[in-house]
């Protein structure tokens, strides 16, 4: 597809600022760019967008003729917002014209929700968590106004995997982002993390003969150790190494350009 | 385990997954033979077949533990799984029948008995829905369960006598057709439809099936004719051709039917597509469920080759060249999804991709594809054999032609019915012999639940669109448990790709489950209907999208099934306090009285 010729129709309106953006682009990074925040977990620029997480969701209003984007979904009359369609902002193309809303009372609400499934579906004991204070999920709870889980725990049964020799696995804490997986296939060039099961049975898997991280060829360098967003993926001999208040969340937050790097380059070089 | 062991058990699977791949290299292929010939997929069978197929090992094992018909802990020999569907499950008759034969055979549900001659388990819709209450044994259907049947069924095994010296009649699945319309009414001869083709040319076939009208049956009724179109303007190395005959929908079984007797129909219309965009090669995905027709299907393949309908220079024409394989699903309603189902043959896990792009110019192996529901493609041959003007003949202006809908329930007759679209509820409730209606579930769990005020409505895109599911439930029916019944299910075929859908699914199971018990308040229903809303609006696929549907239809229509059961007061804790210390109780090996809560 050809490039529109006049750049002033490339750009979208995220709650009422416009942001340019270039062809390719998605919503998400369009708004990163311009450096408006908009929630995610799964996401990670330069990793291909996944739209696991639904953080980042967010509305867009429909143009006058409402789109049957699925038939499914007209269905009953509970639909809320019929002039509007909910997208994920990570893996949406951003094109001219769209008018999106993001930062609202009721999207952050629905966020805060999704961020309580997550927390209730693993075991997140956040106070004996060694991730703590550099957790993004924690820290998106905290943005959020998350002050509790809400809904009955789970109490899933996951297996901890600490044969590796620097690197442990507890997936307890595991959010199903893939970020790993991916950082693995597309950053590591090796492949060593997969998500098997379905439904809440979901659970990451190692790809190694016997299953075990000890027999995969993941090394302490590789980016898909230091990319975790919670504290399922750790690296060992190095927690607590950072006081508590001076942990990535208690000097950054969430929005804050050049985030990425440092979360990535935390549990490298633990206190700078 | 000893190495020797080791070797030994892998030089036996490498010839046979040898042997296996030689006929299709397709891993579900291969996992439907393991499964079959083991009774299981062991870890060492993962890393063969991932090394024989040159796959990640972690990708076969990913799969395996994804599909329900799949196991990595032995079955038995005898493998029985019985519906839980609302029309073809094993309460369908009012007794439950899966305790009865587990209670039979000494065998709990999910375990396999310790002598592993068999075991016992239920899954979701078979769809035999009108053939009441029905099983798949080793992968065939028995429809018509009773006790007597079921105890019947148990001696059987229990005598461990080959499905040879069963009656035979247990395995015949009969069409219950009841109604016949556009489609039904006369089969088409073989090879008509893409004579007729071939002398429109491409651009006129295009133009035939867009000017028809024809809309997808699978239920989200896309234009076929614009589908067609844009997949043929596609670039693309390959086009491919699919037929979506998944069929999971609890409540659709008009699929089968179609599958079953008007296969030249289905193979005409999809090799009429491949004409149409330049694809050599088509599948036909059957869902696991459907695995006995398999053989009728592949017999059908053969000889239309032998009729020069399929192979190369297909009617003589040169460079006219297309062939269809048949790839057989394993127990996952989310492979109906379209991206799911791609997914899927292309040997991965069944989760839904990203949209855009979409199939017609990303689908099988990033290639431009059509992906179209096994009716959409009978529609197809017979306007392709008749032309569009007589396909709307028939119909509404939105929705022209036909309508086949598998009837199911509380009705005197259930079977398919083939109307024309516009057809009211009510008339469809007055020819099955539906008596004391209380309320009826159209296009299955996904779709909506309509009560008596619903009855003047009708099925077509315009108002009630369904893929074919057409439920009864009578008033001696406990609606309540119909909807505790379609929320299980979701919670169970949620992929777990996103959160809203994966955690959302069983937090409504859930809540549904305490409402039932007679511990749900108010705040209960308030926060289903608040959770119910987000999956439904956040979710990132179709699955996600409708499950909430039976709770929010129920709660707007039927708010008093729901009132009556619940218990009094403000707020009820969710689990009970008593049973949660069960398990402390067995540590510590003690059940007197002071080990229990009030
Ligand atoms: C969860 C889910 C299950 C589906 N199951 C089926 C199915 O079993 N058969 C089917 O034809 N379409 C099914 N669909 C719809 C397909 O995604 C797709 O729209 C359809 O097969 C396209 O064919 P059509 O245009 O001929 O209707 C399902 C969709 C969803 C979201
Ligand atoms: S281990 Fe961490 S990075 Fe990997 S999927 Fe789980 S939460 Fe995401
Ligand atoms: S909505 Fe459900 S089935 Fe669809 S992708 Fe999400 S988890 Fe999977
Ligand atoms: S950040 Fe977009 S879905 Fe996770």
């Amino acid at each position: 597809m050809e490039a529109k010729a006049e750049t002033a129709a490339n750009t979208i309106n995220i709650d009422g600022q416009e942001i340019p953006f270039e062809h390719g682009q998605t919503i998400m990074d369009a708004a990163f760019a311009a450096g408006v925040y908009i929630p995610h977990l799964c996401h990670r620029p330069g990793l291909t967008p996944h739209g696991s997480c639904k953080l980042c969701t967010v509305d867009i209003r429909n143009r006058i003729s409402a789109s049957s984007t699925s038939d499914r979904r007209r269905q009953t009359k509970f639909t809320v917002d019929a002039d509007s369609r909910s997208v994920s902002a990570c893996t949406t193309p951003a094109a001219a014209g769209q008018q999106i809303s993001s930062n609202t009372p009721a999207l952050n609400e629905v966020r805060k929700t999704i961020t309580q499934m997550l927390f209730i579906e693993g075991n997140h004991l956040c106070p004996s968590c060694e991730k703590s204070g550099d957790c993004t999920l924690q820290a998106v709870a905290y943005h959020l106004g998350m002050l509790d889980g809400h809904f009955p725990q789970f109490f899933p049964r996951r297996e901890v995997d600490a044969s590796h020799p620097t690197v442990m696995l507890d997936r307890d804490r595991c959010i199903l982002c893939e970020l790993c997986v991916r950082a693995s296939r597309e950053v590591d060039g090796k492949n060593v993390f997969a998500i098997a099961g379905r439904g809440t049975a979901a659970h990451l898997i190692v790809n190694s003969p016997s299953g075990k991280l000890a027999d995969s060829d993941l090394e302490t360098g590789d980016m898909a150790v230091h990319i975790c967003p919670v504290g399922a993926i750790l690296i060992k001999e190095q927690g607590y190494e950072v006081p508590i208040g001076r942990r990535t969340f208690d000097l950054h937050h969430l929005g804050e350009a050049g985030l990425e790097k440092v979360v990535l380059a935390k549990t490298v070089y633990r206190d700078e | 385990m000893s190495p020797a062991i080791r070797t030994a058990s892998s030089e036996q699977l490498s010839a046979f997954i040898a042997n296996t791949c030689s006929k299709s290299s397709h891993l579900l292929h291969v996992l439907h033979e393991l499964q079959h010939r083991f009774l299981h997929i062991s870890p060492e069978a993962v890393i063969e077949v991932a090394s024989f197929l040159d796959l990640p090992p972690s990708q076969v094992e990913s799969a395996v533990e994804f599909y329900s018909f799949f196991s990595t802990v032995p079955h038995g020999r005898f493998d029985i799984l019985l519906s839980n569907c609302t029309s073809c499950g094993y309460t369908a008759n009012g007794q439950d029948l899966l305790q009865l034969l587990c209670d039979r055979l000494h065998v709990l549900t999910g375990k396999t008995r310790d002598d592993g001659l068999v075991s016992v388990d239920e899954t979701s819709c078979i769809g035999m829905c009108d053939h009441g209450a029905s099983l798949l044994v080793n992968g065939r259907p028995v429809t018509g369960l009773d006790a007597v049947k079921i105890m019947r069924i148990a001696e059987l095994i229990e005598t461990g006598t080959p499905f040879e010296n069963w009656p035979a009649e247990w395995f015949d699945i009969s069409d219950s057709i009841r109604k016949i319309g556009l489609l039904l009414s006369e089969d088409i001869t073989a090879g008509n439809g893409l004579r007729e083709s071939l002398m429109r040319g491409i651009d006129g076939t295009l133009e035939e099936i867009t000017q028809s009208g024809l809309r997808g049956r699978g239920g989200a009724g896309f234009s076929t004719g614009m589908k067609w179109k844009f997949c043929a303007e596609a670039e693309g190395s390959a086009h491919y051709v699919i037929c979506n005959a998944d069929e999971g929908e609890p409540g659709t079984f008009k699929d089968r039917i179609l599958l079953q007797s008007h296969a030249d129909a289905i193979f005409e219309g999809m090799t009429t597509c491949a004409y149409a965009i330049g694809a050599e090669l088509g599948f036909l995905y059957l869902r696991g469920e459907y695995r006995y027709l398999s053989p009728h299907l592949e017999a059908v393949l053969a000889r239309r080759r032998v009729q020069g309908l399929l192979g190369s220079s297909i009617l003589g024409r040169s460079g006219f060249n297309f062939d269809i394989e048949i790839v057989v699903g394993a127990g996952a309603y989310i492979c109906g999804e379209e991206s799911a189902l791609i997914e899927s043959l292309e040997g991965k896990r069944g989760v839904p991709r990203n949209r855009p792009p979409f199939p017609v110019t990303h689908g099988y192996l990033g290639q431009p594809t059509v992906l179209n529901n096994v009716e959409t493609f009978v529609a197809a041959a017979h306007i392709a054999q008749n032309g569009s003007a007589w396909f709307r003949t028939t119909g509404t202006m939105k929705s022209p032609g036909s309508k086949l809908l598998s009837v199911s329930g509380d009705c005197a007759y259930p079977g398919i019915y083939e109307y024309p679209f516009g057809v009211s509820i009510k008339q469809v409730l007055d020819d099955c012999g539906a008596e004391d209606v209380q309320a009826v579930q159209i296009g299955g769990p996904a779709g909506t639940l309509i009560g008596r005020s619903g009855y003047k409505r009708i099925i077509g895109f315009e108002d009630l669109s369904t893929g074919g599911s057409f439920m009864v439930f009578g008033r001696k029916r406990d609606l309540l448990d119909i909807i505790v019944n379609f929320s299980r299910f979701f919670a169970h075929e949620s992929c777990g790709f996103c959160t809203p859908c994966r955690v959302g699914t069983t937090l409504l199971k859930n809540a549904m489950n305490k409402i039932a018990k007679g511990q749900g308040t108010q705040y209960d229903l308030d926060e289903m209907e608040r959770i119910g809303t987000l999956i439904k609006r956040r979710s990132h696929c179709g699955l996600g999208q409708t499950a909430a549907n039976p709770i929010l239809n129920g709660l707007q229509r039927f708010p008093q099934i729901f009132r009556q059961r619940l218990a009094r007061g403000d707020f009820e804790p969710s689990f009970d306090l008593d049973a949660a210390l069960e398990e402390a109780r067995q540590i510590t090996h003690r059940d007197d009285a002071a080990a229990h809560l009030e």
